[in-house]
C-alpha cells in the first residue's frame, strides 16, 4: 500500500470492508470499570459468571478498592439448573447488597451473556426492586454482555438506560451525553459557560438525585462517538442533536464548540474569541508532538469507536496519513462529520477479523498500530511499533488542554523506539 | 448466585489457556462470545510474552444463538487449522457456550480432521482456573501419550508449569539442575514449552517430578496407573523440602541423593546476626495450597518467624492445608471471598504477609508488607532476572524477597535509637522504601482527638504510641482502645496505654 499523496476527496463515501471472523475486542461490560467513577453513588451488579469477574478484575488492573461500587452474582449450577428462582436470588441478593451498602442511590443490574442465553429478565427485575427500594434507590437494567455490545457501547447500553428514566423538562439548554474524566468535564464546562451556553447539564448525572431533564427544547451534544442508541433515546424523548465532530485536538473541539454555540444563536466568531488563548496553547503542545508523527503511517485496529475521531485528529492536525482505519461498529450518523474531513485513501472497516486484519496489518507496515492489549506486545515482537487503545479511552484525551496529551499519546511509541539501542 | 469481587481464579477455560499457551504446536478452539479475548492480555501483558495465546474464539453474537453457532464452530475449528497446521487441536467451550449446548466435543471428532482433536469439559459453573488447567493437561496427555520404552539411562518428566504460573519458567531450569546433579535426565517438560509430539514421549520417562500439584496432579496419577510411572510428591520450595526432594528422587530412581549446596546461602543469612530481628515476626502466609505449605515451612523452620494465621483460596488444597494449619495450632481459612481474607489478615495483624497479588492490595490498605508466594500475581512478578522459587537458588531468591519488605535488623535498632531526634520523621519510612512505604492513617493527626468507641487519646499517650514500631501501632492502637473501652476509661493515657500492653501480653 503506499502512503503517496492522497487523493483529492474525503472518506465520507468510502465502501466500509465488512469481515466476520474471530473479533479481539472487550465486551460491554469493560466501560463499567470508568462508568462507576462518573456516578459516585450508583453500583453496577452484573448478573454473570466467574467469566465476567475476571474480566473487570483484569481490565481494572489493580485492586485498589478494597469494595468498589461494582461487582458480579456469579450464576450458580442451581440457578441454572432452575432449581433456584433466579428472580428471587437477584431480589436476595439487591437487598444484602443494599443493606450493606447505604451510600448506594442506584443500582444497575447489568445483564451479560449467561444471563442473557438463560433469558433472565433483568427489565422486569429492575422494575420490581426500585418499585421495593423506593423512593431510596432507583433501579436500572441494561446489557453489557459480549453477545450484543462491545467495549464501548456497555457505556451507550447504560446511558441509553438512564435516558429512558430522565424526566421532561421545557428549559431551553444543553445536554452534554457522554462520560468525561473529571479534570476534562471542568474545563469543557468553563468553556461553554465563557461562550455562554445556557443551562448546562452532563449525562452521566454525577448526582441521582438531581437528573437533567428532557423535552423539546433540549439540544444534545456528544462527547463520545459511540453512544448512538443513548442519542436516539434523546431524541425519541424530543431532544435534538447537535451535529459536530468530536472534540478531539484543537480542531476537533473548535468545530465542536461552534456547533454548540451556533445551536444557541451565539457566533462563531464569539467562540473564536474566547478560546483563542486556548487554541494557541494546544496548537502549540500539539505541532511539538506532532515533529513524531508528520509524515508518518497509522493502522487502527478496532477497540473502541474513537478510531475515526481519533484518525481524523492525526490526519488532520499532526500530519499523519492512515492506512486503515478499524472500528467495531461504525454508526455513519455520528462519524459523517469526522469522516468528511478524513482525506481519501484509508480502508474503512467495521467488525473484524482478526486474522485478515493482521495479515494486512503486515502487508500495511505503518508506522504505528493502534490495536488492543491482546495484539500489542506480539505486534511489538514482530517489529512493528504500538500504541495500545485502551490508553485512549482510560485518559483524558478531549478538548484543549488535552490536545497535546492526546498527540504525546501517539508519539511516545515512535519516540520510544527510536530511543532504544539493543535489539528485542 | 454469589456475589464476587475480586476473585483468586479465573473460569475454567482460562485454565485451559494457560495449558494451550504454554504449549508449542498446539491450537485452542474456544466457543466464546468476542468480549471472553480479553484472557489474551493476561499472557501478552502480565506474563509479556512475545506471541497470541494460540486461541480462536468463535465470537459468536446475539444473532448467531437458536441458527447456526455450531457451524460457526465448525468453520473456526477449520480455518484455525488451515492457517496455523497444528499438530494437534483442543477444543472448549466457555461459560456461554457451555449453555448453548453445541457439544463441541461431538463436533470436532466429526470434523475429520487428520490431527487429533481433544474435547476438553470445563464446567464453568461448578469449578475454577486450577482445575481447568489440570484437566486440560490430562485430557491431553491421555489423548497423545503412548506406551514406550524406558529411556536406557534414568530420565524423568517435569509436569506442571504453565503459562502465567508463578516463576514456572525459573523453576523448570532450578529443578533440571537438581535432576542433573544427580545424573538424572529431563525426558520432558510439561505442558511448559512441549509440543504435542513431546507430549507423545512422556512415556519414555522413568518417573515424573510433580511441579505443581495444582495444574499436574491429574495427569501424574493418570501416568501412575497407566505406564506405571511414579511421581513426586514433595515440592522442593525451600531448604528443607528440596532436601527431602532430593531424598525422595532417590528413592523412586534409585540414584544417589546429592545436593549441591556450593550456592545455597539462605541457612547462613539465616543463622547471621542481623538475621537476629527476623524471630518470632508474625506471618500470616496465604495463596494457593503448595505454595502455602511450602512457605509455611520456610516461615517458621527457615526463618524463624512465627506462623499466625493459614489459608489457601483453592478448595482442592483445603485437607493438607488445614492438617497444616492443625500442627501449627491455627484455624486454616479456605476461602476464596477476598474480603473474609482481607478480614482474616486484619484480625491477625501480622507483620508480613505472604501471599498472593490480592494480598499486596490487602497489605498496601492495612499498612502491613507483603511478598509476594503464589499466584494470581501481577507484571512484576515476571521479572527479567532470574528468580526461582524451586531448589538452592530458589531458597536464596525467598530469602531476599521476605526480608526485602521488613526493615533490616541494624536499621530498626537506629530507627528506634534515633526516632526522637527532630530530623527524624516516621513517615520517612526504612530508606530501601523509597516512597512507597505505606502508613497507617493514624499518623496524620499527632493532637488529641476522638478515636472510634469515643476515647481521646491524651497526646503525650499519641507521642508513646508513635515509639511503638510501626507495623504493630495499629494493632497496639485497636487493644488500647478496646482495652479502654473494657475499663469504661474516657481518656487514654501514658499509663493506660501500658497497663494495655501489659493485658494483652498474656
Ligand atoms: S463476553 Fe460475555 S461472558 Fe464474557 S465477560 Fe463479557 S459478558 Fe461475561
Amino acid at each position: 500500500m503506499t502512503q503517496a499523496n492522497v487523493a483529492a476527496g474525503s472518506c465520507a463515501d468510502t465502501p466500509v470492508l465488512r469481515q466476520r471472523g474471530q473479533h479481539e475486542v472487550f465486551c460491554g461490560l469493560t466501560s463499567i470499570i470508568w462508568l462507576h467513577r462518573k456516578m459516585p453513588d450508583a453500583f453496577f451488579l452484573v448478573i454473570g459468571s466467574r467469566t465476567c469477574a475476571h474480566l473487570l478484575q483484569s481490565a481494572a488492573g489493580v485492586m485498589i478498592f478494597a469494595e468498589p461500587r461494582f461487582g458480579t452474582a456469579i450464576l450458580e449450577e442451581t440457578d441454572l439448573a432452575g432449581m433456584a428462582d433466579a428472580q428471587t436470588e437477584i431480589d436476595l441478593q439487591v437487598e444484602r447488597l443494599l443493606s450493606r451498602r447505604s451510600d448506594i442511590k442506584r443500582l444497575f443490574l447489568v445483564a451479560s451473556c449467561p444471563s442473557e442465553v438463560i433469558k433472565l429478565d433483568l427489565e422486569t427485575a429492575a422494575q420490581r426492586l426500585s418499585r421495593m427500594h423506593a423512593p431510596k434507590v432507583r433501579v436500572h437494567a441494561y446489557s453489557g454482555s459480549g453477545i450484543e455490545t462491545t467495549f464501548t457501547q456497555g457505556e451507550d447500553s447504560c446511558l441509553a438506560a438512564m435516558a429512558a428514566d430522565l424526566p421532561t423538562g421545557t428549559d431551553d439548554g444543553l445536554l452534554v451525553v457522554g462520560a468525561l474524566p473529571d479534570v476534562v468535564q471542568d474545563q469543557m464546562m468553563n468553556l461553554l459557560d465563557r461562550i455562554g451556553v445556557p443551562n448546562v447539564k452532563i449525562l452521566p448525572h454525577a448526582d441521582s438525585s438531581n437528573p437533567p431533564a428532557i423535552g423539546k427544547n433540549t439540544k444534545i451534544a456528544l462527547v463520545q462517538p459511540f453512544l448512538g442508541e443513548t442519542a436516539t433515546a434523546l431524541e425519541r424523548a424530543g431532544a435534538s442533536r447537535i451535529v459536530a465532530p468530536f472534540p478531539f485536538g484543537e480542531k476537533g473541539t473548535t468545530a465542536w464548540l461552534i456547533a454548540v454555540a451556533e445551536a444557541f444563536g451565539i457566533s462563531a466568531q464569539h467562540v473564536l474569541n474566547v478560546t483563542e488563548a486556548a487554541r494557541n496553547r494546544a496548537r502549540h503542545a500539539v505541532s511539538k508532538e506532532a515533529e513524531a508523527l508528520t509524515g508518518r503511517t497509522v493502522f487502527f485496529f478496532p477497540d473502541s469507536q474513537l478510531e475515526i475521531p481519533l484518525a481524523r485528529f492525526l490526519t488532520t492536525e499532526c500530519g499523519m496519513t492512515a492506512l486503515e482505519i478499524g472500528s467495531p461498529y461504525l454508526d455513519r450518523r455520528l462519524m459523517a462529520p469526522d469522516l468528511a474531513e478524513i482525506p481519501q485513501g484509508p480502508v474503512i472497516s467495521e467488525g473484524q477479523d482478526v486474522e485478515k486484519q493482521l495479515d494486512r496489518a503486515r502487508a500495511a507496515k505503518a508506522d504505528l498500530t493502534v490495536c488492543g492489549l491482546g495484539l500489542a506486545n506480539p505486534l511489538e515482537a514482530e517489529g512493528m511499533t504500538t500504541k495500545w487503545a485502551i490508553e485512549l479511552v482510560f485518559s483524558p484525551v478531549h478538548f484543549y488542554e488535552q490536545a497535546g496529551d492526546l498527540a504525546g499519546l501517539f508519539a511516545r511509541p515512535l519516540r520510544r523506539r527510536a530511543l532504544l539501542e539493543v535489539n528485542a | 448466585m454469589k456475589l464476587s469481587v475480586w476473585t483468586y481464579e479465573g473460569p475454567p477455560h482460562v485454565g485451559a489457556m494457560r495449558v494451550a499457551t504454554a504449549m508449542k504446536g498446539l491450537h485452542f478452539v474456544l466457543h466464546a462470545p468476542q468480549g471472553d479475548t480479553y484472557a489474551d492480555l493476561l499472557f501478552t501483558m502480565i506474563e509479556r510474552r512475545n506471541h497470541r495465546p494460540p486461541v480462536t474464539y468463535t465470537t459468536f453474537q446475539a444473532r448467531d444463538l437458536g441458527s447456526d453457532t455450531a457451524r460457526l464452530f465448525r468453520e473456526s475449528c477449520l480455518s484455525a487449522y488451515e492457517r496455523f497446521k497444528p499438530e494437534a487441536l483442543l477444543i472448549g467451550a466457555s461459560c456461554t457456550a457451555e449453555l448453548i449446548q453445541d457439544d463441541p466435543g461431538g463436533l470436532g471428532a466429526a470434523m475429520g480432521l487428520p490431527i487429533p482433536v481433544i474435547p476438553v469439559e470445563l464446567p464453568s459453573y461448578q469449578r475454577k482456573e486450577n482445575f481447568g488447567a489440570d484437566e486440560t493437561f490430562f485430557q491431553i496427555t491421555r489423548a497423545l501419550a503412548k506406551s514406550l520404552p524406558r529411556t536406557k539411562t534414568v530420565s524423568a518428566n517435569l509436569i506442571g508449569p504453565t503459562a502465567l504460573g508463578f516463576r514456572h519458567r525459573d523453576d523448570i531450569t532450578e529443578v533440571t539442575a537438581l535432576l542433573e546433579d544427580m545424573g538424572i535426565a529431563v525426558n520432558v517438560v510439561a505442558p511448559f514449552d512441549a509440543t504435542p509430539s513431546d507430549i507423545a514421549r512422556l512415556g519414555a520417562a522413568h518417573f515424573n517430578v510433580l511441579m505443581y500439584p495444582e495444574t499436574g496432579e491429574a495427569a501424574c496419577r493418570w501416568l501412575e496407573r497407566t505406564f506405571d510411572q511414579p511421581f513426586t510428591k514433595v515440592v522442593p520450595i525451600g531448604v528443607g523440602a528440596t532436601q527431602d526432594f532430593v531424598q525422595e528422587v532417590a528413592d523412586i530412581s534409585g540414584a544417589t541423593a546429592r545436593l549441591d549446596t556450593s550456592r545455597l546461602r539462605l541457612p547462613w543469612y539465616s543463622a547471621s546476626v542481623d538475621s537476629t530481628y527476623l524471630t518470632g515476626k508474625r506471618v500470616f502466609v496465604f495463596g494457593d495450597g503448595s505454595h502455602v505449605i511450602t512457605a509455611a515451612r520456610i516461615a517458621k523452620s527457615e526463618m524463624g518467624f512465627d506462623v499466625v494465621g493459614v489459608g489457601c483460596y483453592n478448595r482442592e488444597m483445603a485437607r493438607p492445608v488445614r492438617a497444616l494449619a492443625k500442627e501449627l495450632g491455627l484455624e486454616a481459612l479456605i476461602s476464596d471471598d477476598y474480603l473474609d481474607v482481607e478480614a482474616a489478615i486484619s484480625e491477625a495483624s501480622p507483620e508480613l504477609i505472604l501471599g498472593t497479588q490480592m494480598e499486596r492490595h490487602i497489605g498496601k490498605r492495612l499498612g502491613i508488607p507483603c511478598a509476594v508466594i503464589s499466584s494470581p500475581v501481577h507484571v512484576q512478578d515476571f521479572p527479567a532476572r532470574y528468580a526461582p522459587q524451586m531448589g538452592v537458588e530458589g531458597a536464596n531468591v525467598i530469602f531476599d524477597t521476605w526480608v526485602h519488605p521488613l526493615v533490616m535488623g541494624l536499621e530498626e535498632h537506629l530507627l528506634a535509637m534515633f526516632r526522637e531526634d527532630p530530623e527524624f520523621h516516621d513517615a520517612a519510612g526504612p530508606s530501601h522504601h523509597g516512597h512507597s512505604a505505606p502508613l497507617p492513617p493514624v499518623e496524620e493527626n499527632p493532637k488529641p482527638q476522638v478515636a472510634s468507641g469515643d476515647v481521646i487519646w491524651l497526646e503525650s499517650a499519641q507521642k508513646e504510641l508513635r515509639k511503638i514500631p510501626i507495623f504493630v501501632r495499629g494493632k497496639a492502637r485497636r487493644n488500647t482502645e478496646a482495652f479502654a473501652a473494657s475499663q469504661g476509661a474516657q481518656e487514654i493515657s501514658v499509663e493506660l496505654l501500658y497497663e494495655a500492653k501489659a493485658y494483652y501480653a498474656r
